[in-house]
């Protein structure tokens, strides 16, 4: 199983309660998936400065002074804010590549969960109900965000294991299904490249995609060939920087519902994640089509 | 409808049970369980369900001859192994309604998630909306008219029934159908293995009729309808085919 969530506000005023929304939503979906929890959240954000998403087995040793520390690496202003295992490092956007190489000396235990302008993620083993208050998701406004609960399959249960997959910046992605040709992508993507940091199917599709974008194609295009490349069963929701994306497999056994308004389109693995939204009564429902990518972009 | 459904109770106060059950107030397995505790139809004629919101196997195991109004969309396995009960949901539907059912009538108002009516052996479902992939797999006996269109691998498996389809249907429509009858009134994206459209006669269109009346449509013409069926070229092993295993 596995439950997923997304949402992509149109209407700015619903914003502030984007992050309560959407943690109301993968609560909802707690038993498609006991295992873990994980959400990105796209919003906020200053031009020329990034957000990275850290975390750490153990955030007060880690945490402490590292801001400083990395900041006097790099030779730039860092800040950070602590939110349990995890921390939001504020960077300079030109300075990521450099402040993640200066991280894996400084913390080597510290893992990169994602980093861009836009987007946060938080994810750890548990319940979603326990995730997000661990991470005060509900109080967290944003502009789109996708979150998944998981059961797992094709990987241990750990918090690398844990979904939305983010390998490119602002790029994330979640999954319900398996992947059964991803050790042949993975080995051909780290051929192209591509760092892994888990044995889990969903990081080579978010890989794969991350890889297609760098090589030039837009989300969209990117989602039409992982249509031809990838093998096995998926319904993936995604995330970019503006873009909010769909697609799922041409057998489509793995269940998938969307709903738009005029202020937002929303996904869930099942109509009780959306049964709550505002408005969803006049909302247009449906099921996405298999072999069909549905995408939005701000 | 099956006339069953139709016939109407006396109504008495039945004290043991509310008529509606509002699912914001008790838990679904309440309900359920009122549903399984009625002994027989008397005096149980009309139910109505408020807030489902996409709850699971709502109105599942029913075996008398209830009107059940379902007010709002359904989750997985709604009116799953019906018996003799109407339900009628206001809403949309999950994957698998009405799997297994039996018989009496299961409407859903909006569209169907799917495997619509899996398995399904008799009863009458009718789909307002759309249904989604895998409608009628493995059928045998139940009837299923859908207005809407079909996603693919619908009726595959198909063993008997029928499966009447006012728009269009999707890929591999009737993979390895045994005797089922599918009557599309729209496109066909592809057929499956061994399924092949079939000449409509006189009994066909009286069936097709039928089914029709009973499901309330009453604005397309049993002629408009193409029927697909089995060429039962797989029914018996072809020692021609033995290098392919």
């Amino acid at each position: 199983m596995c439950g997923i969530v997304g949402l992509f506000l149109k209407d700015k005023s619903l914003e502030p309660q984007l992050g309560a929304l959407l943690s109301e939503m993968l609560v909802t979906m707690t038993d498609r998936g006991p295992d873990s929890a994980g959400i990105a959240i796209y919003g906020g954000g200053t031009k020329g400065h990034a957000k990275v998403t850290i975390q750490s087995a153990n955030p007060d040793a880690d945490f402490k002074g590292l801001d400083a520390e990395l900041g006097k690496k790099i030779g730039a202003k860092v800040s950070s804010t602590v939110k349990s295992t995890h921390a939001v490092l504020d960077v300079p956007t030109e300075k990521v590549a450099e402040a993640r190489a200066a991280l894996s000396e400084l913390r080597p235990n510290v893992r990169v969960m994602g980093a861009g302008e836009a987007i946060e993620i938080y994810k750890e083993v548990g319940l979603p109900v326990e995730v997000v208050k661990r991470f005060d998701v509900t109080k967290m406004s944003g502009s789109h965000g996708i979150g998944h609960t998981r059961m797992a399959t094709e990987s241990a249960v750990t918090t690398l294991g844990a979904h939305p997959f983010s390998t490119g910046p602002d790029q994330c992605l979640v999954h319900n299904g398996s992947l059964s040709n991803h050790n042949n992508l993975r080995r051909e993507l780290i051929r192209d490249g591509m760092r892994f940091e888990t044995e889990n199917d969903t990081e080579v599709a978010a890989a794969y995609l991350s890889s297609k974008i760098a090589h030039g194609q837009n989300l969209g295009e990117a989602l039409e060939s992982s249509l031809n490349d990838l093998d096995g069963f998926f319904t993936f929701v995604v995330g970019t920087k503006n873009g909010f994306g769909v697609v799922r497999d041409p057998i489509s056994c793995k269940p998938a519902v969307m709903a738009e308004t005029d202020q937002y389109v929303a996904f869930g693995s099942e109509y009780r994640a959306l049964a709550n939204l505002p408005g969803i009564e006049d909302a247009k429902v449906w099921e996405p089509e298999p072999s069909t990518v549905y995408f939005w972009e701000h | 409808m099956h006339s069953t459904n139709l016939a109407t109770a006396p109504l008495h106060q039945a004290n043991y049970t509310p008529k509606t059950f509002d699912l914001s107030k008790i838990t679904l397995r309440e309900f359920n369980q009122a549903l399984h505790n009625v002994k027989d139809a008397a005096g149980e004629s009309n139910w109505e369900v408020l807030n489902p919101k996409g709850s699971h196997a709502v109105a599942v195991g029913a075996e008398h001859a209830i009107s059940i109004d379902v007010q709002g969309s359904v989750g997985y396995y709604c009116g799953g192994m019906n018996q003799n009960s109407t339900i009628t949901v206001h809403g949309s539907a999950g994957p698998g309604v009405g799997e297994n059912m039996m018989s009496g009538a299961i409407i859903v108002k909006g569209d169907a998630s799917q495997y619509a009516g899996a398995t399904g052996r008799g009863g009458l479902l009718v789909i307002e909306g759309n249904a989604s992939s895998r409608c009628g797999i493995s059928m045998k006996g139940i009837n299923i008219v859908v207005r809407g269109n079909i996603g693919h691998m619908s009726a595959f498996m198909a063993q008997s029934g029928n499966l009447v389809v006012l728009g269009d249907a999707g890929d591999a429509l009737g993979d390895s159908i045994y005797e089922a009858r599918l009557f599309v009134r729209g496109s066909v994206k592809s057929l499956g293995a061994d399924c092949i459209k079939k000449e409509m006669r006189p009994e066909h269109i009286a069936i097709l009729k039928d089914l029709l009346d009973r499901a309330g449509i009453t604005d397309v013409k049993p002629e408009e309808f193409s029927r697909y069926g089995s060429a039962r070229t797989l029914y018996n092993f072809n020692i021609d085919n033995a290098d392919a295993y």
